[in-house]
């Protein structure tokens, strides 16, 4: 069987599984509420989750922009990088899609054709682990920059007020 | 672990009075002193409680608000949710009490259609605390007609209703399956959810599974074990009227069952079941939102240290007075 | 960002990416940068004559506590245990139920288990068990009861400076258990010991001395007032009067100082000070009570009080007949649930009427203070004022019920009426995200130091993740508020969560809608951008 075949009919078991090997590195209870909490409002750690993690697996079997795979990235480690994680645990959730596939294709091939099958996969996977990874560092540079920026917005509005003085006391 | 130690809370609970009523015969024991020591704990601790609550001051006036409130005349106030006269109050603290409306609030929103709201999810948590809480009042209500003599009509009519499927006979009450199916998904709950489990004390499970096992020796006696019911009511008129009486020719499972009711009592007052005495006196629900109309008093209020204008003119005064800004002293 | 340790060789692979499930009685805190405010410095401590003075960081080891910290923690348990009834009730009854525990902007950006409401009370509840209950005294651990160490504290200190005193989860509690009391009374008592944060003593201070937070002195306002108008004058061509300090007038306005000193609460500012020419409001400003928030209200009910007296007593002081206030969150809270508590009775006022309608603010005949959505409301459905709603246009705006206006006052159709009365786009996030409902920004209750900022994005995620969505699908680009500490926590988080979406105030929109007599055409907005032609109008930037 083609393995691309494959995987895009396990689809939905494989990102299962992905999907609980990502909770798994949260505390128990909020895995839980994580995976059992459908509504997006309520659950927006969740909702990206699921839904990136999706678009992920399918550009891992079709050709996709790369926009969409780092916008996929964007949501998903936008909420990772503040969330008290290492950046080696905050990107983690990349490699474990390796993990799940090895998990799911090993039941049904073996020997060097799953290994053959596998590496090309592998490769790519690789390569979102390293945008993922300039995703990360792009998120926790935002973090710092906004927290720059919101300190900037109020020496602005100093120094504004500053000027307008030096220009009311020349009068 | 706090769940198996509850477990064996219980069990200990229930093994102590099998030995004691069924095998030793201390009946005067569980039958009497036990209940009346039970009562008076309940009695003394419950009023104690509710007393300390009801003269704790309420120094601020601190409603949750969960309304429009009542401003201009055109614009429509929740009358219940922002209560402003004492009947939204009443309404307020009555849709609270009887049917758990904060509970009822958890509402979720579909995932394609967030504008629209649907029942789902959490609204379990308010079914099971109604049936529950529900069946436990209808029980008690028919358990009334153990302790008056004759048992009032309207206890009669509820008894009959509850026993509406004459099936089996004795007739299955409604409420009791009710009440164990409650039982069991507020004790699933804290089992399976694993929020819950995170935060529940061994008090949690606790409460659980001693009306648990009250409900169920209750079924018990009713359909397995006959008592003699007549008994249990000369009995149980015997503890109203100070008279008590040593019921005889019923089985250790009533006493059992005496027992884990005087648990229950004696435990009462010192758990969170007071819950039950708390809800009408929480602040957040149960005060108008009227506090820019009418003046709360703080009972303890006492004077703070202030800067007054004059200190801070003191201070500024050369700058003000340059700037032309108007100033008390010259 | 988590620091690890250098490990050795041998363990760098020995990484457990699942955390220990644990016991939520054992403390275990770590304070991470980003994810505490720091501490008081010792300069405002001291201006305000607070318990323990000394410099201090949460992030140390030693806390210089003081030798008997404990006593005096378990003292001020008891005395607030006997002063508020809602502290005794909301430690005894809480069963556990867990409804509360996914309502926390906390919890659901975090994940974190101490983030659920009922657990941070617990915190604190474990400690009363073990003190003053016979069943925790009796029984300990088993009774839920657990013994106050410092390390306790320290988690007091980083769950209870880690809740924003937002009252979401008091509207889904059976009971109403409220944790912003149980938050307060936290605060208090860490106030005790003297381990409170620098983004609240200083504004305090700073409020106490000079009044108001950013310890402007009253020159400076003038001064600023003065830009305001000035600027004003070239975008309008009036020349706008604003009188300070003035007495005999009718009204006293009293505004979180944010507002003429941040952005974008500035251009509220202008729209105030706009309307209030058009209008002729027979009005002053005050430089003593030149501050309407109350950081006092984070620290303790003393300090909260200290500050508020000078809203009185400047009124009185002024002369003035009722007093109007800005736009502000925990403001609000403060003078409509408290104020005339603390400093109350207002005799010397009079029940507010408006000058130009003529209605009676009955619903603040006793503390005789409107809120200026009120005041605006009551303008606009009485054809008070003349409006050019298209030059909103740029904006497709929603609005953020801010927690306090919102769960203390039900303060929800009145700035809602305002919006539609000066703006053509207007769309309102789910409706389980706002009203009563509405989450938090996660950076009230004096946690919007920018030092602490990783946890404010992750306690601002459930709010942008709704702007988020009437963004996608509505185009919205205007987040309308009430609230300076919305104004000021806002942005950056959008700026993270949701680019492309700005903030303004209610009375931003006013200002820029409000045809002025006399005024010349204009051609930029508030914020100096050039209005879009009516072509144009409905394009989102």
């Amino acid at each position: 069987m083609d393995i691309k075949d494959f995987l895009a009919q396990k689809r939905e078991v494989v990102l299962k599984r992905w999907l609980e090997l990502i909770l798994d590195t949260y505390p128990a209870d909020a895995a839980n509420f994580l995976r059992l909490e459908k509504d997006r409002f309520k659950n927006p750690v969740g909702h990206v989750l699921t839904q990136g993690t999706g678009i992920l697996y399918d550009a891992l079997l079709d050709e996709k922009d790369p926009d969409d795979i780092k916008k996929a990235l964007d949501d998903i480690i936008r909420v990772l990088a503040v969330q008290d994680l290492m950046p080696s645990q905050a990107i983690a959730f990349v490699f474990q899609l390796k993990q799940a596939i090895r998990e799911e294709a090993g039941q049904a091939i073996c020997g060097q054709d799953l290994f053959d099958a596998l590496s090309h996969y592998e490769v790519k996977i690789d390569t979102i682990a390293l945008c993922a990874f300039d995703v990360y560092a792009r998120c926790r540079e935002e973090v710092h920059s906004v927290r720059s920026s919101e300190i900037k917005t109020e020496r602005d509005m100093a120094i504004r007020l500053l000027n307008m003085l030096k220009r009311s006391e020349k009068q | 672990m706090y769940l198996s130690y509850s477990i064996i809370l219980i069990l200990i609970i229930i093994g102590f009075s099998y030995v004691a009523a069924g095998l030793l015969g201390c009946r005067v024991l569980l039958g009497i002193i036990v209940p009346y020591a039970a009562g008076t704990i309940f009695v003394v601790g419950f009023v104690y409680r509710v007393i300390l609550w009801a003269r704790s001051p309420v120094p601020f006036h601190i409603p949750a608000v969960c309304g429009q409130q009542i401003s201009l005349p055109w614009i429509k106030s929740d009358k219940i949710e922002s209560p402003h006269t004492s009947w939204g109050v009443v309404s307020r603290m009555v849709l609270e009490v009887l049917l758990f409306r904060s509970l009822f609030r958890n509402d979720r929103v579909d995932i394609n259609k967030p504008e629209r709201l649907i029942y789902g999810g959490n609204r379990w948590l308010w079914l099971g605390a109604m049936i529950f809480h529900w069946s436990l009042l209808v029980i008690l209500l028919r358990h009334l007609r153990f302790f008056i003599e004759p048992a009032p009509g309207c206890i009669e009519v509820l008894q009959s209703i509850d026993g509406f499927f004459q099936w089996p006979l004795p007739a299955l009450y409604v409420t009791n399956i009710f009440i164990f199916l409650a039982l069991l998904y507020l004790f699933g709950r804290r089992l399976f959810n694993p929020q819950v489990r995170h935060l529940s004390l061994l008090s949690d499970y606790f409460a659980l599974l001693l009306i648990g096992s009250i409900a169920s020796t209750g079924i018990l006696m009713r359909h397995f074990y006959k008592v003699d019911l007549m008994q249990i009511k000369r009995f149980s008129l015997g503890i109203l009227s100070f008279d008590p009486v040593t019921p005889e020719g019923i089985g250790t499972i009533f006493y059992v069952h005496l027992f884990l009711v005087s648990v229950l009592f004696a435990y009462f007052p010192f758990s969170k079941l007071m819950h039950m005495g708390g809800v009408l006196l929480s602040p957040t629900r149960n005060l108008m939102n009227n506090s820019r109309m009418k003046r709360h008093i703080n009972p303890w209020d006492y004077p703070v240290k202030v800067h007054t204008y004059e200190e801070y003119e003191d201070e500024f005064r050369a700058a003000m007075k340059e700037v032309g800004l108007p100033i008390e002293k010259e | 960002m988590a620091e690890e340790k250098l490990k050795k060789p041998e363990e760098m692979f020995d990484v457990s990416l699942t955390p220990e499930a644990g016991d939520w009685m054992e403390p275990a805190v770590s304070f991470r940068k980003g994810t505490y405010c720091y501490g008081a410095p010792l300069k405002h401590q001291r201006y305000l004559d607070l318990p323990n003075q000394r410099e201090w960081q949460p992030g140390d080891a030693d806390w210089k506590l003081p030798p008997d910290w404990k006593e005096t923690i378990l003292e001020g348990m008891e005395r607030l245990i006997k002063r508020h009834r809602s502290f005794r009730l909301f430690l005894d009854i809480c069963v556990r139920c867990g409804a509360c525990a996914d309502k926390c902007h906390f919890f659901i950006g975090s994940g974190d288990p101490k983030n659920m409401p009922v657990l941070r009370a617990e915190l604190l509840r474990s400690v009363y068990r073990r003190y003053f209950t016979p069943e925790g005294r009796i029984f300990g651990r088993y009774a839920g009861a657990r013994d106050l160490t410092e390390d306790v504290l320290k988690e007091w200190f980083y769950y209870f400076f880690q809740c924003t005193e937002c009252r979401r989860c008091s509207v889904y509690c059976p009971y109403g258990i409220d944790t912003c009391e149980i938050t307060m009374m936290a605060r208090e008592l860490l106030n005790l010991v003297g381990c409170n944060i620098q983004w609240v003593i200083e504004p305090a201070s700073n409020c106490f001395r000079t009044g108001n937070h950013l310890g402007v002195p009253p020159h400076a306002f003038q001064e600023t007032l003065g830009f305001a108008l000035d600027e004003l004058k070239d975008l309008t061509g009036i020349a706008i009067e604003a009188p300070i300090n003035r007495k005999g007038a009718e009204v006293l306005f009293v505004a979180p100082s944010a507002d003429y000193f941040a952005s974008p609460h500035w251009y509220t500012f202008l729209g105030y000070l706009m309307l209030f020419h058009e209008i002729g409001l027979d009005y002053t400003w005050s430089t003593y009570a030149s501050e309407g928030g109350n950081f006092g209200l984070f620290h303790s009910m003393e300090l909260a009080k200290r500050l508020n007296a000078k809203i009185y007593a400047e009124a009185k002081r002024l002369k003035v007949k009722w007093v109007l206030g800005g736009e502000c969150g925990h403001m609000w809270r403060t003078l409509h649930q408290y104020m005339d508590t603390f400093n109350g009775p207002a005799d010397f006022l009079e029940e507010p009427v408006s000058p130009l309608t003529g209605t009676r603010f009955e619903n603040a005949r006793s503390t005789k203070m409107v809120h200026i959505t009120e005041f605006t409301a009551d303008l606009l459905y009485h054809n008070k004022l003349k409006l050019d709603k298209s030059r909103n246009d740029q904006w497709k705006i929603t609005f953020h019920d801010s927690c306090n206006p919102a769960r203390a006052m039900g303060l929800f159709e009145e700035p809602r009426y305002v919006i539609r009365q000066t703006c053509n786009h207007f769309y309102e996030m789910p409706e389980n995200t706002i009203r009563e409902k509405t989450f938090c920004c996660g950076s009230g209750a004096g946690l919007g130091a920018d030092e602490n900022m990783e946890i404010r994005l992750r306690g601002g995620l459930p709010r942008a993740n709704a702007v988020k969505y009437v963004k996608e699908k509505h185009g919205v680009n205007m987040l309308a508020c009430i609230c300076a500490i919305d104004k000021a926590a806002l942005p950056p988080l959008l700026e993270y969560w949701v680019p492309g979406v700005g903030v303004c105030g209610v009375h931003e929109l006013l200002g820029n809608a409000l045809v002025m007599k006399g005024g010349q055409e204009r051609t930029t907005n508030l914020r100096g951008e050039p209005l879009t032609p009516p072509d144009e109008a409905t394009d989102v930037r």
